[in-house]
This record gives structure tokens, C-alpha cells and sequence, in this order.
């Protein structure tokens, strides 16, 4: 059953058809992230999570690991839990380390004959508990193969501790360790493709998405994620009103832009296989994707278009090498 | 009926593991406690224990699994020395915290710098205040009794906090000696199934594990985690009791060696106290009323208990191997000198600073410290409290 849904879901992907994709029925499906956390309004990370949740199906149980960071300090304040399945939160640096025990006791246990019953194993963790102080326990967790799926939800830097850079944060974003000043552009150096190098670790399934029209683009991916046995890792950008410092109901409108300027492909790497989901039309300019947020204000002042021309060109040679993994299949 | 046997300290540990046959075992391997994962995995490579072994990518993740595991509802572990138990350091508060009875068997060794991979106890003593409960051995027999306990007493419903099994690096996981091992299904019976109350893996309930807690219940959880330590001497000396039907060995918070009359009395932990036990032996042949309490339990730390047996002293040296940089002498002196002072004892006690990074300790240097101990009690003056034995100075 497992196998022919992925496998109904490879052909109708790659045929451009029809999906097998509901809006209105995913989006009925019990939240598994239950309201009244304290995230803020807008937070792309708790869309990120709710919309992940649904791709398990009713019924199946899991267990959700958590990186330190914004989601867990607001969705787990003793003595109130947000979250409907088993969940635990370890510590900043591994999340996946601790759902590899928490994997590993399933295993124990079932082969015990103690445990009876199916659970899947969903880790989050933001870019800074994914990209920089968790990347060894990730890194390990994925090299194992463990049956898992590890999602990071990208906002592009330390937002809990208040806006730092992390090494997913682009070049030239205003943040509070690289600011903007008299001889400072922002950040220096451009972002870690973590998406590219959790698939040189050669797991059975890596994706990058975002918050794009009807969700089926993040849920499809989530689903095969989920179900795919092995290890799976999912790069979700998933804005953060506060550090991005974009008008906060925009949110869908900036992930549309940050796909349709290429910053932010759609692609995944399934069994090795690198496939391109999504090739605008027209490619947009990435000032459309830069211009909304203040973090990149000071990329339009006057004398400063010449830093736009670079960050254009590292999103073109990252798309052009992008395009060039897909047409090797 | 046991079994006699030539083991080193580790592969005793990993026998009693083995029959034990705990669910879950991440590990990375350090020395001197390599050999603990590397026998346990040839046990799984063949068939003897049906353990989910993780070979993970360093020591903080060996405790984070563990940490997932235990969470999880699964009898978990992990073993380390030195560097590694620093290494998990943040997550060895957390699994207590958590009150997860998982165990970590210690093999001791001293913490860089300069790198050196031979026995002390800074590793271990550093993570004294975390939360755990620490047991530690003289020799090879001893590391393979704790270790068949240290479930009993870590799961112990009044108790629920994680437990470290420590050895002296190399002095007693290199080193081979005859031991008795117990028969697999006697281990088995005696440490029994694992059955969680609350875990993760729970069908029929949810768990949340790990909150945040801010200022308003901080403190009450870690009250929760002082209580549980509170029972923790009470259901030692039970396990250890029912181990002495099954083993014919027993076991207390420590071992008082002759020194129901001593006057003057060595206090240690570990491998040197069988050495110290020679020097006991040379220098009651002699007349001398010398005598040596050896520490089991370290955390919690049995003061009134130890007190007591100290009481009739005139002078005692408390030996520390490792250092605390107090200007004044190393934790065990620290915590004896204050269990001596609320028992309002009158012995004259000096600390020693011994044996760090593998430094020799042999029968003279322990008779020189009981020469030592004679003289301060006859000059009723104990000097300089703060001691190096064996140093060149």
C-alpha cells in the first residue's frame, strides 16, 4: 500500500496530471498541533509544522522530536502542551540524535514483542538547530538512515534569541551579529545548501519546499517524507515576520516570490534522483523578492545596486546548478 | 551457581550487560571504555542480545539517544570516559531532570588537558552535582556487581533518576582478575523487566517530554529530582542486600576496613583503596590502629553514615583524585570535611590531592599519609589541610 501510493505519486509528479490531492480534505484533517501556543501571528514555522502533521495519515501515531528554538519554548510551557501526539524536546543540538533513541527503542521493543502498534518519527528543528548547532546529530542521524523524517523550517536565522545569522541566513541580510553599517553590507557570506548536502549523505528521500498556493507542493512531499521507510529530510522556508521584517499577512506572497525569483527552488532527490518540481515561466528578478523585506532595505539605497547584482548572480548560478543536477536525473 | 572467570574490568562490564540485555545502547567509542561497546556489539553481531546497539557520531548523541530511548520507554544506556562524559555533560542534567532511569557506565579517566588518558576522577567528579547517582568500584568484581544493581536502583519507583557505574581507567578495565560471574538467568531475574509508567511509545496515552519550564516551576522540578535522591541511599542498601542472597557479596554505601577501632583512617574512592588496604594490613601487623573507609555511593553522599564511622578518629586524610581548584582540596575532601563539621567531630582531617592523570600510588606513599595522620594527632595541629601526594614539587 505504502509503495503504490509513492509510487501513484512519482508517475502523477512527473506527468504533470492530476494529483492525488484534496485541498479541502487536507486541510479538514484534526490538527495535531492543537491552537493557544504562543507563537506569533504569522509564524511561518507553526504553518510549516501543521501542514508537515497532515501528511500522516488518521490513525497512524507518532513521535515529534523538537529542536530548542522558538516552537519548542512556545508550544511545550510546563504545564501546557500544544502538541496532540507524543513529543519530545531534548535540547538545541540533537533533535536528531534523540529521535534515533527514540527510533531505535521502537525497534527494541517491537522485536521484544512489547509494542504492537505502527509510529512514525517526525523531528523539527529551525535553521539554526539544523544548519549549524545540530548538524553533526543531523548529519549522523541521516548517515544511519534512520527511519525518520528531519524538517527544518528555514527562516534564515537565530529568531529566538533575536534575529542572529545563522549559516542559512543570505548574504547581505541585516541581522543583530551581522549588522548593517558604515562599512558593513549585513551578512558577508552566503547561505549552507543543507537541502544539497543531506542528499550527498544518500538517503532515500530529501526535498525543499515552501508555502506555495494550495499546500500540495509541502504536503505531498510530506506524505511520501513520512512514509518513505528510512531516513527522509524535508527544507521548508517558512518565513518569520519578525526577522524578515515584511508586512506579516504577506507571508504567502513572499514564498510565491522567493520561488518565482529561483531563491528558493522547488526540487527534491528521491533514491538519488534529483527532480526539479516547479521551473517558472518567467524567472523574476530577485529585487521582487528582496524589496518586500526590510532585512534587505539597504540593498536600495542609492550606490548599493552592485550588491544586488551579486546576490542575482549567486541565485543564478545556484539555479543553474540546481537544473543541471535535474537533468541528470 | 557462579561462575569463576579472568576478566578486565570492561568485559566484565559488558558480560553483566549482556545479561542484562538492555533494549537500547547508543555509544562513541573513548578510552579507556572502548572495549564496553565493542564486546556488546560482537554480543549483537552473534546473536546473545537482542539490545538495539547505535553507533552514533559522538558522545553527546550517545546520551541524547540514550536520553530518546529511556524517554521512549526502552531500558536504555551508554558507556564513556573522560572527554566523552564532558562531552554530554548538558544532557546528563536533562536525563535527570526528565527522571529517566537510564545508567552510564563510567570508566575514569582524567580530563584534557594536557590530553592524558589514564585514570582520575576529574570526568566523573566534575558531573557529581548533575542530577545522577554515582557508584563506584575498587576492582573488577565490584564494577560488575554495580552493574547488575544499577537498574534496580535507578528504576526504583521512589527513586527514577539515572545512575553512573564508575571504574578506575585502565587500573581496573585493562587489568585482568578473577572474578565471580553470576548465571545469566539469575541476572535476569534479579534486575527483572523494565515497565514504564509514562513513555513516549505509550499506545494508549500521549507524553510530552522535555518543557519549558520557566520561573514558576523550575524549582519545583528540581525539588522533584532532590527528593528522588532522598530515597536513593535507603534502596541501596536493599538491592544490595537481595544482591547478597544471589552473590554471597555485600555491598553498603561503603566499606569500613578495620576501622571499627581506628584512630586514624584513610577516606577514598576506587582502585587505590585496594592499595591502601595493604598499607592498612602492613601497618596493623604493626599495632597501628589504621583503617580505610572506602566510598560506594558518592551521589547522593551518605554524610551522617560516613560521620559516624568516623567518628572515633583522631586524624583522617580524605583523598581526592581529582582537583577541585578551591584553594583548599578536591570534592570528596570538601564534602567529608563538611559531613565531619555537622557531625561536630573532633578529628583533625587533611586532604590529599593524589594519583591525577595515572600517577602511581603504592603501598609506602599510603603508609607515609597514616605516618602523616599519627603526627598531626599527636601534635594536635593538622597544618596545611590542603596536601599533593607523589608530586614533584
Amino acid at each position: 500500500m505504502q509503495a503504490r501510493r509513492i509510487a501513484i505519486w512519482e508517475s502523477e509528479n512527473r506527468g504533470g496530471q492530476k494529483m492525488g490531492y484534496n485541498f479541502k480534505e487536507t486541510m479538514s484533517k484534526p490538527e495535531r498541533l492543537a491552537p493557544g501556543h504562543r507563537m506569533c501571528a504569522g509564524c511561518g514555522g507553526t504553518i510549516a509544522v501543521r501542514n508537515v502533521l497532515r501528511g500522516l495519515h488518521e490513525g497512524d501515531k507518532a513521535v515529534i522530536g523538537n529542536a530548542t528554538g522558538c516552537l519548542e519554548v512556545s508550544t511545550f510551557t510546563y504545564p501546557y502542551t500544544a502538541w496532540e501526539d507524543s513529543y519530545i524536546h531534548n535540547a538545541f543540538e540533537n533533535a536528531g540524535a534523540t529521535l534515533s533513541g527514540v527510533e531505535g527503542a521502537y525497534k527494541a521493543l517491537k522485536r521484544k514483542g512489547k509494542l504492537d502498534e505502527t509510529f512514525k518519527f517526525i523531528t523539527f528543528g529551525g535553521d539554526g538547530g539544523t544548519y549549524d548547532i545540530g548538524f553533526q546529530s543531523l548529519s549522523g542521524a541521516m548517515e544511519r538512515n534512520t527511519d525518520m523524517v528531519y524538517v527544518c523550517y528555514d527562516n534564515g536565522a537565530y529568531m529566538n534569541t533575536g534575529i542572529q545569522r545563522s549559516s542559512a541566513t543570505p548574504m547581505y541580510a541585516d541581522t543583530t551579529t551581522t549588522p548593517v553599517g558604515s562599512v558593513s553590507n549585513g551578512k558577508p557570506q552566503n547561505r549552507k545548501d543543507l537541502a544539497a548536502i543531506i542528499a550527498a549523505h544518500d538517503i532515500p528521500y530529501v526535498a525543499q519546499t515552501t508555502f506555495i498556493g494550495n499546500f500540495k507542493d509541502l504536503h505531498l512531499k510530506s506524505e511520501k517524507a513520512i512514509y518513505t521507510p528510512g531516513a527522509a529530510f524535508l527544507n521548508i522556508m517558512a518565513p518569520c515576520p519578525r526577522g524578515w521584517r515584511y508586512n506579516t499577512p504577506d507571508i504567502m506572497e513572499i514564498c510565491k516570490l522567493g520561488v518565482e525569483t529561483c531563491y528558493w527552488p522547488l526540487f527534491e532527490v528521491a533514491e538519488g534522483k534529483w527532480i526539479l518540481n516547479y521551473e517558472p515561466k518567467e524567472k523574476l528578478p530577485i529585487e521582487d523578492f528582496l524589496k518586500p523585506q526590510g532585512r534587505f532595505k539597504h540593498l536600495f539605497k542609492k550606490g548599493n545596486e552592485y550588491l544586488i547584482e551579486e546576490f542575482q548572480k549567486e541565485v543564478d548560478r545556484r539555479w543553474e546548478e540546481l537544473k543541471f543536477r535535474c537533468s541528470r536525473g | 551457581m557462579a561462575k569463576r572467570d579472568r576478566l578486565s574490568g570492561n568485559e566484565a562490564i559488558a558480560i553483566a550487560l549482556r545479561q542484562i540485555n538492555p533494549d537500547v545502547f547508543p555509544a562513541f567509542p573513548i578510552t579507556p571504555s572502548t572495549e564496553i561497546p565493542q564486546y556488546f556489539a560482537s554480543f549483537v553481531a552473534n546473536g546473545q542480545a537482542d539490545t538495539e546497539f547505535i553507533p552514533v557520531e559522538s558522545e553527546h548523541s550517545s546520551m541524547s539517544a540514550a536520553i530518546g530511548a529511556s524517554a521512549a520507554g526502552a531500558r536504555s544506556l551508554t558507556a564513556t570516559s573522560s572527554c566523552g562524559l564532558a562531552y554530554m555533560w548538558e544532557e546528563l542534567y536533562i536525563a535527570a531532570s526528565n527522571r529517566l532511569p537510564l545508567a552510564l557506565a563510567v570508566v575514569n579517566r582524567a580530563l584534557s588537558g594536557p590530553i592524558n588518558i589514564n585514570c582520575d576522577h576529574s570526568d566523573s567528579m566534575g558531573a557529581r552535582d548533575a542530577g545522577w547517582i554515582q557508584i563506584y568500584a575498587e576492582n573488577n568484581q565490584e564494577a560488575y556487581d554495580n552493574m547488575v544493581q544499577a537498574y534496580r536502583i535507578s528504576e526504583h519507583q521512589e527513586v527514577r533518576l539515572p545512575i553512573m557505574i564508575c571504574q578506575d581507567g585502565f587500573i581496573t578495565s585493562h587489568a585482568v582478575e578473577n572474578m565471580e560471574l553470576l548465571e545469566d538467568d539469575e541476572v535476569k531475574r534479579f534486575v527483572g523487566e523494565y515497565e514504564p509508567e509514562n513513555y513516549l511509545l505509550n499506545p494508549d496515552c500521549p507524553m510530552a517530554v522535555g518543557p519549558y519550564s520557566i520561573s514558576d516551576y523550575y524549582m519545583e522540578a528540581k525539588r522533584s529530582q532532590a527528593e528522588g535522591m532522598k530515597h536513593v541511599e535507603r534502596v541501596v542498601l536493599e538491592v544490595a542486600k537481595e544482591f547478597a542472597g544471589i552473590s554471597g557479596r555485600e555491598y553498603g554505601l561503603f566499606e569500613a576496613y578495620h576501622m571499627e577501632d581506628a584512630e586514624y583512617a584513610v577516606v577514598m574512592i576506587g582502585s587505590a583503596a585496594g592499595t591502601t588496604k595493604d598499607a592498612v594490613d602492613a601497618l596493623r601487623e604493626r599495632g597501628e590502629k589504621v583503617g580505610l573507609l572506602k566510598i560506594r555511593l558518592y551521589r547522593p553522599f551518605p554524610a551522617e553514615a560516613i560521620a559516624k564511622a568516623l567518628a572515633g578518629v583522631k586524624a583522617a586524610a580524605i583523598m581526592d583524585r581529582a582537583e577541585g581548584y578551591t584553594n583548599h582540596g578536591g570534592p570528596l575532601g570538601a564534602d567529608v570535611m563538611s559531613a565531619l563539621y555537622r557531625a561536630k567531630s573532633q578529628a583533625l582531617a587533611v586532604n590529599y590531592i593524589y594519583g591525577l592523570g595515572g600517577r602511581d600510588v603504592r603501598v609506602e606513599d599510603m603508609e607515609g599519609v597514616f605516618a602523616t595522620l599519627k603526627q598531626i594527632a599527636e601534635d594536635g595541629d593538622a597544618g596545611e589541610t590542603y596536601r599533593y601526594l607523589g608530586i614533584r614539587e
